[in-house]
């Protein structure tokens, strides 16, 4: 695919991405990736997630096992998104989970998780194929995503609902499509063999050429993905196996992501810790926040400047207050050019993190550290009907 | 049948018995299951061919954890321990030899006509032993406490080992805290020249183990030894009157006696589980047996692998239980003699052969001896520890003629060029008497039948994995709070009312019985807390 | 008798080593008048770039900067003094067969290479550097400290020992029982425990026994791999990696800073013997007669040359004479250093890229290593020896004329008890076979030498007074270590004598180009008082 998208990149703006560049933004400004995610459609190369075909009798033993999701719910040409935690409930990774058959499934992390499945695999039948390398993943993503690819098959895409995965022709290239994505829109995701990757990208920009398709980079993604209120591993919070401290690690549930834990199941790696903290509720939560504009606009104005909002997301950690004390930090955020709105991703402690509750965040004005107030929300912060329709 | 019992023990070795014997002396209904057609497990005397009996799993006894010995009366269930006398004959291979454990100052002679200085250190080095093997009896007898975060009263029992260590004085604590973790090697370096006894100290020091004599840590094992036998010493031996197998049958005995029923030729298929707790267990012939508490005598691997579900278990649980190491390196050869084994120059009269016989001559040559273990292969000049009991007891074999037992070392579990096939086995017997027969030149003659035990036989016959004597090896990193895994040392296992009684845990060792022991005293103490 | 031409100073320090260096500058910045006694011609000890031939230097014996403690840099300020550190940044182990194993500085480049071994190895690389990463966190404090003696009742080792407890239950379990397994594991026992790929087992175990006289498979190997990682917690300093100039030039730039807080630093001045009146150490004689007086007299020579040499035994307690004779210090590695016409060109990886910028490891397998161990254990260097080799020319232009290069190779197992002795026969020999070894993976080697120097365990006693040829001044073993380095209750840098202290690579934390001991004794002497 690099052959394709070094071509197009004209900023020369390359992000190291699980040991491969990855383009940052093909134009020197990713404004029209950004729209097109959200106006036509964008393509993004997302090749360089790691992707892992489990297969065998004990497959969904397996991934009950191991991911906080259930599994057995998942029927064939379904997909689910799922972090997955070790002993403590503290999150390792997080992806989609893809059921391609009985006992075939398709998972992908962001980072290598060849040796955790090992870990989990003891006395199963069960075996794990690394398709990093040898699959490639296009997303295309936004309104014109379905009709662009219903140009390229016959199939009829209507019938490809949101989380559901099948295997499709496209101009040709047989390839597996899941109806997923990073961006909160209408979106699929598209697998195909290593070696066919760039007969798709070019007929994928030539049956996307009627309806605005450009080529679209991490920037572009990174703040869709906000907009969207998906977490983002390394980011938003600390992979477990990569965390120093205990405090660096969180649970599901901290995150936001209560929904995927499914206490139900008879057991799974981190269940007994996770029921616990069920029973007593999160420490922390990941929200949204909104960036009061009258607060930003003051806070400029005291300096004599209009307000600035960031033309890229970014991903420091930033300090959340309540009054004199620290009750939380934000880690990711951006200028949501659609909603107008300053947004960001924050963990925040104990009650805190009820949605209303007005906090401060730190903003840097000319120099100074100064705070705008922010109203904590529900995620996500953008969510349109034909996501699911 | 009664099919419902307070506690199901897996096993009935000597530590599942002294297990189950207390749990029914508190007053549990309880069963053992046995998957062979005798107690004992690896502590039993067999009749390997008519009329020739053999300890067949190891022949060194130890003294036995003195409340077990106590509580359990085992004298009245018919046990009876002697010690060897003289304990240790070491054959140098070149027309001399050295008698240990008799008098000390027989000892001392015969070390005299290797080396003077060693002769005038001998009862030095004995009295260090038994300082050492004192501290560590201490820690042999108590359950590790929680380290690094001890409770309460794991912070007195920790307060205790130190005070009394601190007792010893300060120059032997100093001294104790530095020899443990040597190699034999470097102890033997700080004490001795000659060489047949830094073999004999050196064969001690790596049995059971996959190391040699040079590793770090192997000197523990000599200081073990010497707290085992009850007597200070490394090179004592003890054993029961009429065979290794005598204690298990009285600890059988006293475990009926205290109501407990054992059940053998039944094989556990795997541990019962009811809501992610111990249930009971389920017998290959499909009979499930219910109980509230399960004790496994059989090793930490095959309790919580085999027999229970590993996806039942948290997986860095399980990563830390596949690392334990087994690595069995020892092998049993019996042998039915038409008569004695002559070495060269010693004596015409037969008291050097009542205790052990060790094939050592140098720590060298125990020290090459485990080369090939490393590299998967058998030594071709093991190092060999024989016993003759028949020279005490002559009824254990047909008249005038005599059971040798040797231990084998070493014979890897794990044989890169092959496996543990019947050539195998039998070229392991044949190096064996070949050795035997360098030193004692009618030995090979002498052989009228023999029988090869390899560490696959072992894995086979007693379940023990990787034919590890120990259900693990007895290295520093997996001792005391670190057996059978580091943070689950006290019996208990991650699941609730499943423990673990055998020699897997701590501390481990020979026939003492104290895991069986302590295991007992955690599940009664874990019940009392549910109550 | 002469008289000395200073009245007094209040420090002598022995040796101009890199510690005996560090401790003298240390002192000279609290203000005492400090003069420094070396017995060669320049400073650095261990630690000297040398001109071995015309336009060639050669870093004779150390040759990367291993754990240089970042205090040091910092608070002598030695990049002023010239100090600069460059990066070692690859490993490269060529294979017999033809293949290789490089890990680089790029994470995702190692990534790919190992990968290409073992996908599984790949993810378990990263996890381990994890964990190395948190445990040498948990050491660095450790490092860091004088050793607490547990024996003693004094407040300030109770203060010492309570801080240690606290430590270790801090550390949390998981943390504690990794650094338990570490301190007594063989690198091999642990490294089967993450990885598959045997080459990558091997090269990071073989950093496991540099320096040791125990093959991989020895428990008590792991702990040595971690301090490859101590580095990494110090990343900003960098203290791993090759010194600008040779590691002479650490001794310089340490030199330097003595010099400028006023040291005064003496060469060619051999101390003879200790003067000591009264029980007390108050000067140094040397060997030309001339004595010089100091308040206190410091040894920066290994524990057994310092005591058993310098003073007479007669004014030390017998007890701590037994321990210092006891004090392992056996020579296991040499070291053949080579000027060449051309780089050497690599079957498995040809051309001078850049896996030549790195250390080439020689250490295809386990195995290998282990039976260049065996070698050594029964007395006969390496037939084909674990190696280490560096080419400072590449990273510094300097160490050789323009397009010629120096290559360092660091040699294990040569035994300082080589069977018969070493002569310059077997020199000779040595040297042969670090040649012909290395030509088996790069065979325009053999041709491309200009000159070679071939240095034995017995010439590092001979010229740099590294007793028993042991380039930490004494094994690191775990009874020799800590609290128990050089010497049970003398672990705080002070000896029996009073005025007199060691400031070597004999003390805690011990060997390699670190500076740790030379500080900790200073602190120690400013400290002052009795223990």
């Amino acid at each position: 695919m690099h052959e394709r998208t070094s071509a197009l990149c004209r900023a020369s703006n390359w992000r190291p991405w699980a040991g491969y560049l990855a383009a940052g933004s093909y134009d020197l400004y990713h404004d029209r990736e950004y729209w097109a995610i959200r106006n036509a459609a964008g393509l993004i190369d997302v090749s360089p997630l790691y992707k892992y075909l489990i297969r065998g009798p004990d497959a969904v033993r397996f991934l009950d096992r191991l991911v906080t999701r259930n599994v057995r719910k998942c029927a064939v040409g379904r997909v689910m998104y799922t972090p997955w935690c070790d002993g403590d409930g503290k999150v390792i990774d997080d992806g989609t989970l893809a059921r391609l058959g009985d006992d075939v499934f398709r998972l992908t992390s962001a980072d290598p998780s060849l040796l955790w499945f090992h870990d989990n695999a003891g006395g199963m039948e069960v075996s794990f194929e690394d398709a990093s390398a040898s699959t490639a993943a296009l997303a295309l993503q936004g309104p014109n995503a379905r009709k662009i690819l219903q140009a390229l098959t016959t199939t009829d895409l209507d019938g490809l609902r949101f989380f559901g995965v099948m295997d499709v022709d496209l101009g040709g290239i047989p390839v597996s499509v899941s109806r997923t994505g990073y961006t909160g829109d209408l979106g699929y995701e598209i697998w195909v063999e290593a070696e066919r990757a760039i007969p798709l990208w070019d007929a994928l920009v030539k049956a996307g050429r009627p309806y605005g398709i450009v080529p679209t980079g991490l920037m572009a993604l990174d703040m869709a993905r906000i907009e969207a209120g998906l977490v983002l591993v390394t980011v938003d919070y600390v992979p477990t196996h990569q965390a120093l401290l205990e405090s660096q690690k969180s649970t599901p549930l901290e995150l936001g992501l209560e929904w995927t834990v499914d206490l139900g199941k008879e057991n799974f790696v981190g269940r007994a810790a996770l029921a616990r903290q069920a029973k007593t509720g999160p420490e922390w939560r990941l929200r949204g926040l909104e960036i009061d504009w009258v607060s930003l606009e003051r806070a400029y104005g005291s300096v004599g400047l209009p307000p600035v909002v960031p033309s890229t997301s970014w991903r420091t950690s930033v300090p959340v207050y309540r009054g004199n004390s620290q009750v939380g930090y934000a880690t990711s955020g951006c200028w949501s050019p659609l909603l107008k709105k300053y947004i960001a991703l924050a963990h925040l402690r104990g009650s805190v993190g009820v949605p209303g509750t007005n906090l401060e965040m730190e903003v840097t004005v000319e120099h100074q550290r100064l705070r705008a107030t922010a109203t904590v929300v529900e995620t996500p912060f953008f969510d349109p009907p034909r996501k699911r329709g | 049948m009664s099919r419902s019992y307070d506690a199901v023990v897996i096993g009935a070795g000597h530590n599942g018995l002294v297990t189950s014997a207390y749990l029914a002396r508190a007053g549990l209904s309880v069963l053992v299951v046995e998957q062979r057609s005798r107690v004992g497990g690896g502590a039993s005397s067999e009749e390997l061919f008519p009329g020739f009996s053999f300890d067949t799993g190891t022949h060194r006894a130890a003294k036995l954890h003195p409340s077990v010995a106590s509580d359990l009366n085992l004298r009245s269930h018919g046990l009876e321990m002697v010690r060897a006398d003289p304990a240790l004959f070491v054959p140098d291979g070149e027309g001399r030899h050295l008698l240990l454990g008799g008098s000390a100052s027989a000892t001392a002679d015969s070390i005299r006509t290797f080396s003077a200085a060693d002769a005038g250190r001998w009862a030095d080095f004995e009295a260090f032993t038994g300082m050492v093997a004192g501290f560590l009896s201490s820690v042999f007898s108590i359950e590790p406490p929680e380290i690094p975060d001890p409770s309460r009263s794991g912070m007195a029992a920790l307060g205790r080992l130190g005070l009394g260590l601190r007792k010893l004085g300060r120059r032997e604590m100093e001294e104790v805290v530095r020899v443990l973790p040597m190699s034999c090697l470097e102890l033997l370096d700080e004490w001795f020249e000659s060489e047949p006894l830094r073999g004999a100290l050196a064969g001690i020091s790596v049995q059971g183990g996959a190391h040699g004599p040079m590793a770090t840590g192997t000197a523990f094992n000599l200081f073990r030894g010497a707290a085992e036998s009850g007597s200070g010493s490394p090179t004592a031996l003890v054993r029961p009157r009429g065979g290794v197998g005598r204690l298990s049958e009285a600890l059988a005995s006293a475990a009926r006696a205290a109501g407990v029923e054992i059940r053998t030729d039944r094989t556990v298929k795997h541990v019962l589980l009811d809501a992610g707790r111990a249930a009971g267990v389920v017998l290959e012939d499909g009979t499930e047996i219910s109980a509230r508490t399960v004790a496994s005598g059989v090793g930490p691997g095959v309790t919580l692998l085999g027999l229970s579900d590993p996806a039942s278990l948290d997986p860095e649980f399980v990563r830390s239980l596949r690392a334990v190491r087994y690595r069995g390196a020892t092998a049993k050869v019996h042998l039915a003699l038409g008569e004695l084994p002559r070495f060269e120059g010693a004596p015409s009269a037969e008291a050097h052969l009542g205790g052990a016989i060790s094939i050592s001559p140098s720590l060298q040559y125990v020290e090459r001896a485990s080369d090939a273990a490393k590299y998967g292969s058998v030594s071709e000049a093991p190092y060999l520890e024989a016993v003759i009991p028949t020279v005490s007891e002559p009824d254990l074999a047909p008249e005038g003629k005599h059971a040798m037992s040797v231990l084998v070392q070493y014979a890897p579990y794990h044989l890169r060029e092959s496996s543990w096939n019947a050539a195998a086995s039998e070229a392991l017997g044949d190096t064996v008497v070949q050795t035997l027969g360098r030193f004692a030149p009618n030995l090979p003659d002498a052989v009228e039948a023999r029988h090869v035990l390899t560490p696959a036989g072992m894995e086979d016959k007693w379940g023990l994995q990787e034919g590890s004597v120990f259900q693990g090896e007895m290295t520093l990193d997996q001792f005391f709070f670190a057996r059978p895994v580091a943070g689950w040392a006290r019996y208990r296992t991650p699941i609730a009312g499943l423990y673990l009684c055998g020699t897997g845990t701590h501390p481990g060792g020979g026939l003492t019985g104290t895991c069986g022991y302590l295991a007992a005293r955690r599940i009664l103490k874990d019940a009392k807390g549910q109550r | 008798m002469r008289v000395g031409r200073e009245a007094a100073y209040d420090a002598i320090v022995i040796g101009g080593g890199h510690n005996g260096l560090t401790t003298a500058a240390y002192l000279a910045r609290a203000g005492r008048s400090v003069l420094v006694l070396e017995r060669r011609h320049l400073v650095g000890g261990s630690t000297v770039t040398e001109e071995m031939y015309p336009g060639f230097k050669f870093s004779v014996l150390s040759y990367v900067v291993s754990l240089l403690r970042p205090e040091i840099i910092r608070e002598l300020d030695l990049p002023r003094h010239g100090l600069e550190i460059l990066p070692l940044e690859s490993t490269f182990t060529p294979l017999p067969n033809g293949d290789r194993l490089t890990r680089w500085a790029d994470h995702d480049q190692t990534r790919r290479e190992i990968y290409r071994h073992s996908p599984l190895d790949a993810d378990a690389y990263d996890r381990f550097g994890q964990l190395m990463y948190r445990m040498a966190l948990a050491v660095k404090p450790i490092l860091a400290m004088v050793p607490p003696d547990p024996t003693s009742l004094s407040p300030k080792d109770l203060r010492g020992l309570l801080r240690l407890g606290r430590h270790f239950r801090d550390l949390g379990e998981a943390d504690f029982f990794m650094l338990y397994k570490l301190m007594t594991m063989s690198s091999a026992d642990f490294l089967d425990e993450w990885f598959e790929t045997d080459a990558l087992k091997a090269t990071m175990s073989a950093s496991g026994i540099i320096g040791t006289f125990l093959g991989p498979r020895s428990p008590g190997t792991a702990y040595v791999q971690l301090h490859h990682y101590m580095g990494e917690i110090d990343g900003a300093f960098r203290a791993w990696g090759f010194a600008r100039g040779g590691t002479g030039a650490v001794a310089e730039s340490i030199a330097s800073a003595a010099r400028s807080l006023g040291v005064t630093i003496r060469v060619n001045a051999a101390v003879a013997r200790v003067i000591v009146r009264g029980g007390r150490a108050v000067g140094v004689a040397l060997e030309d007669g001339e004595e010089i007086r100091g308040r206190t007299v410091v040894s920066g020579l290994d524990p057994r040359l310092t005591f058993l040499n310098l003073v007479d035994e007669t004014d030390l307690p017998r007890e701590f004479v037994d321990s210092i004779r006891r004090y392992r210090s056996v020579g296991s590695s040499g070291k053949v250093n080579l000027a060449l016409g051309e780089l050497p060109d690599f079957t498995s990886l040809p051309g001078d890229g850049d896996h030549l910028r790195g250390a080439i490891s020689i250490s295809p397998s386990q195995d290998y290593l282990e039976r260049a161990y065996d070698d050594a254990k029964y007395g006969e260097f390496s037939r084909r020896p674990y190696m280490d080799v560096i080419i400072p020319s590449l990273i510094d232009p300097g160490m050789a004329p323009p397009g010629k290069h120096v290559m360092s190779c660091f040699v294990q197992y040569a035994p300082f008890a080589l069977n018969g002795g070493w002569n310059d026969e077997k020199r000779k020999a040595f040297g042969d076979t670090v040649i012909d070894t290395l030509s088996e993976y790069a065979p325009n080697l053999r041709n491309a030498i200009i000159h070679r120097q071939v240095v034995t365990p017995q010439d590092m006693e001979d010229e740099f007074g590294l007793t028993g040829g042991n380039i930490f001044h004494g094994e690191l073993s775990l009874q020799q270590l800590f609290f128990l380095r050089p010497a049970p209750r003398w672990a705080n840098y002070r000896t029996p004598m009073r005025g007199f202290y060691l400031c070597g690579s004999g003390t805690h934390p011990g060997g390699g180009i670190c500076g740790g001991p030379g500080r900790l004794a200073a602190l120690e002497i400013l400290r002052g008082g009795a223990r």
